[in-house]
């Protein structure tokens, strides 16, 4: 049995399998399922975040000739411009003869009332409401007035220049924890997809006849490929949906985010390989452990003890993020199926190469022995014949009887 | 380590060589010591009632598991992996993906023996169109009666030409008519130059079919070798009816001879038809009718591995 002939094996089985999921009907929940509560929270928190935005932002009105509350709403648009915030609205009212009724009318207005009513802004400005003299909302009249009076100020000259090192130590945390997060999140949805890939073959009989044509080895393998094939088109349409969103929805928003030490491209690079690393190590395991599995009432029984599992890696490799040369970083890291969530945050907080060729071999080589140690297992076990084929989790308790 | 002259030698004259196999299940030893020779381009047989351990013998010679002692080779091969794009099988329990139709099924059976995907699906394409079934190609195997996807199934394990066909059981499952159409392609399969070894434990299939049987009972081989020899190790029979009752021809009559009313059956002395015939004619015996009958592999079975094994194989209770 030739390396090229395992390989060609795996193909012949990954290419099965990896057509029969995307083209059936359900790979299109799939794709959407994620989809579904992104859209659902964009839009939500979109016109929430409209609604309060405008609900919480208090409205004074202003009883002034046109032209003067023209210059107020100029000098109301620069300040909020310039403290990137939410500031106070403002509402033109046109002056009456009786100030007082159109005050009190404002003030308890029962749609929209206005939390102060400011008249004469440029002659002797007054500015009424149940509101604190030295609080917020009197102290943004009084910087609107300022500037809409200041309006002739000469212009500040601002010279730009570029600065190493912005994003500090701290931040990076953040986005190897962010990183960590993400790889978990997908490595628990996809991943988890393994420990039920067998049962088709085994209540078909079709493992029979791949069993007598090709290697063991080349079934997990075929099967692990074709899993992480459909997992990574699922991540390209997710990924694509949330760029899309972001630049519609948060223009501006990826550039206030802290830059990894590796920069973007190969951070995000690096995550994607990780992602593959994870997928393959864990993945291996599952379906290891899935393939001994006859029914799909076992396989749910495997799963709640499996994620549970995948709970603590995460949590080992997260305690690693900001202490990466540590104890627990470097464990985090060595550890065949924490290494890659390890190695995440590594590509946030360090600059350096060279750990990630490293790991990238070693956990290579874990998901050779894994899977080797799977296929041997699984032939052992499952694939013969005769009264000693019952899983190895149901002995004891059929023991125990 | 065998040498490759070795390998082409012995692949040469046998396609399958099995020596002292065994396989222990726990504490179940389901095939203890079962050896096999099959010629090429021959029809070999394993006869054998349900559970007495040629499906186990089967999957240890292709592979699918290993033997716990013994040794086999196929087609020359000692991992019996590395002959797969020139073997068969169709297993007992028939496998296909549900949703995949006619023409995909074959062409993938075909891929895991190494054809090319494409070549696989025309030739799909031609050999349901060969028999008939044009109208299936691209049927979901779901849609299909069991003897369809049977037939598809058959047609998958034959799409890549190989040169050593596994069956196990193929007869099962078939009506009438698709047995004989079963026995007409394995009777062409072995006419194109393959070597076919199927299980049964149908006796007349084997008779009709195979130069060469392994009847296994209890997990051992009880016998190996030709089907001539097989029935050779019975003697003929004789069913004769005489005018006379009595009388000194009586002497030329085993004594085990089994007499109703005027008919005896017997089993033919050792001394053959012609000094029989002699002493009947002599003795005044009035011989009516005279036949000479040679046993059947059902006799030869039944008295090779015994009647329990041979209840079992026509599906009654073991006593």
């Amino acid at each position: 049995m030739t390396a090229r002939h395992l390989i060609s094996s795996a193909f012949v089985i990954g290419r099965r399998d990896f057509t029969a999921t995307v083209f059936s009907k359900s790979f299109l929940f799939f794709l959407l399922g994620p989809l579904f509560p992104l859209l659902v929270g964009i839009l939500f928190g979109g016109i929430g975040a409209s609604v309060a935005n405008d609900a919480e932002r208090p409205l004074v009105a202003v009883l002034a000739p046109s032209a003067d509350y023209a210059r107020l709403q100029i000098a109301h648009d620069q300040v909020a411009k310039a403290v990137d915030g939410s500031i106070i609205r403002l509402q033109h009212v046109a002056p009456k003869s009786d100030l007082a009724t159109q005050r009190k009318a404002l003030l308890e207005a029962r749609e929209t009332p206005a939390r102060a009513v400011l008249e004469s802004p440029f002659g002797s400005p007054r500015l009424t409401g149940s509101i604190q003299p030295d609080g917020s909302i009197a102290g943004q009249v009084q910087l609107i007035l300022a500037q809409a009076r200041a309006d002739s100020a000469p212009a500040l000259a601002v010279t730009r220049i570029e600065t190493e090192g912005r994003t500090t130590a701290s931040e990076r945390v953040l986005v190897a924890r962010a990183g960590q997060a993400l790889l978990f999140l997908l490595t628990l949805l996809l991943a988890g997809m393994l420990l039920s890939q067998l049962i088709e073959e085994k209540s078909n009989k079709v493992i029979e006849v791949l069993a007598a044509a090709v290697p063991v080895d080349a079934i997990f393998l075929g099967k692990l490929f074709a899993m992480l094939a459909m997992s990574l088109l699922g991540i390209t349409v997710w990924a694509s949906a949330a760029v899309a969103g972001i630049a519609l929805l948060l223009p501006g928003a990826p550039g206030s985010l802290p830059e990894p030490a590796l920069g973007w491209p190969a951070f995000a690079a690096l995550c994607a390989i990780y992602f593959a690393m994870s997928y393959l190590l864990i993945g291996s395991a599952f379906l290891g452990i899935g393939a001994q599995a006859s029914t799909v009432r076992q396989v749910q029984t495997l799963s709640m003890p499996i994620t549970m599992a995948q709970v603590v890696i995460f949590a080992i490799a997260s305690a690693a993020a900001g202490n990466l040369n540590g104890t627990t970083g470097l464990i985090a890291a060595v550890f065949p199926l924490s290494s890659p969530f390890a190695m995440v945050a590594r590509a946030a907080e360090s600059d350096a190469w060279w750990p990630h060729l490293l790991a990238l071999a070693w956990q290579l080589l874990w998901v050779a022995l894994i899977l080797r140690l799977a296929a041997r297992f699984f032939r052992r076990s499952v694939l013969k014949s005769g009264p000693a084929g019952r899983p190895w989790f149901r002995r004891r308790s059929a023991a125990a009887v | 380590m065998r040498t490759l002259l070795q390998q082409v030698q012995h692949s040469g004259e046998f396609a399958i060589e099995a020596d002292d196999l065994v396989k222990d299940f726990g504490d179940k030893r389901a095939v203890d010591g079962v050896s096999l020779r099959v010629p090429t381009g021959t029809i070999y047989g394993i006869l054998g009632p349900n559970g007495a351990g040629k499906t186990t013998t089967l999957r240890m010679l292709l592979g699918i598991i290993d033997p716990s002692l013994g040794t086999r080779t196929l087609l020359g091969h000692g991992r019996p992996l590395d002959a797969a794009a020139e073997v068969g099988y169709l297993p007992e329990e028939r496998g296909l993906y549900p949703a995949m139709t006619c023409r995909e099924a074959i062409a993938f059976m075909g891929a895991l023996r190494g054809l090319p995907i494409k070549e696989g699906r025309r030739r799909a394409t031609e050999m349901l169109g060969e028999r008939g079934l044009a109208d299936w190609t691209n049927k979901p195997i779901r849609t299909l009666s069991k003897g369809m996807a049977q037939t598809v199934q058959l047609l998958g394990t034959l799409v890549h030409h190989p040169r050593l066909i596994v069956l196990d059981e193929p007869f099962s499952g078939l009506d009438a008519i698709n047995q004989e159409k079963l026995e007409a392609l394995i009777r062409q399969q072995a006419d194109n130059g393959a070597t076919i070894i199927f299980s049964t434990h149908v006796i007349a299939h084997a008779e009709r079919l195979c130069e060469r049987i392994a009847i296994i009972a209890a997990g051992k081989v009880a016998f190996e070798g030709a089907v001539d020899e097989a029935r050779s190790r019975l003697r003929p029979i004789v069913h004769l009816r005489t005018r006379s009752n009595d009388g000194s021809w009586r002497a030329a009559l085993p004594p085990d001879a089994r007499q109703t009313g005027s008919d005896w059956t017997f089993e033919l002395p050792s001394s053959g038809p012609e000094p029989l015939l002699r002493a009947l004619i002599d003795g005044g015996a009035g011989i009516e009718t005279l036949s000479i009958e040679r046993p059947g592999l059902h006799d030869a079975f039944v008295a090779i591995a015994g009647e329990s094994a041979a209840r079992e194989m026509n599906g009654e209770q073991p006593e």
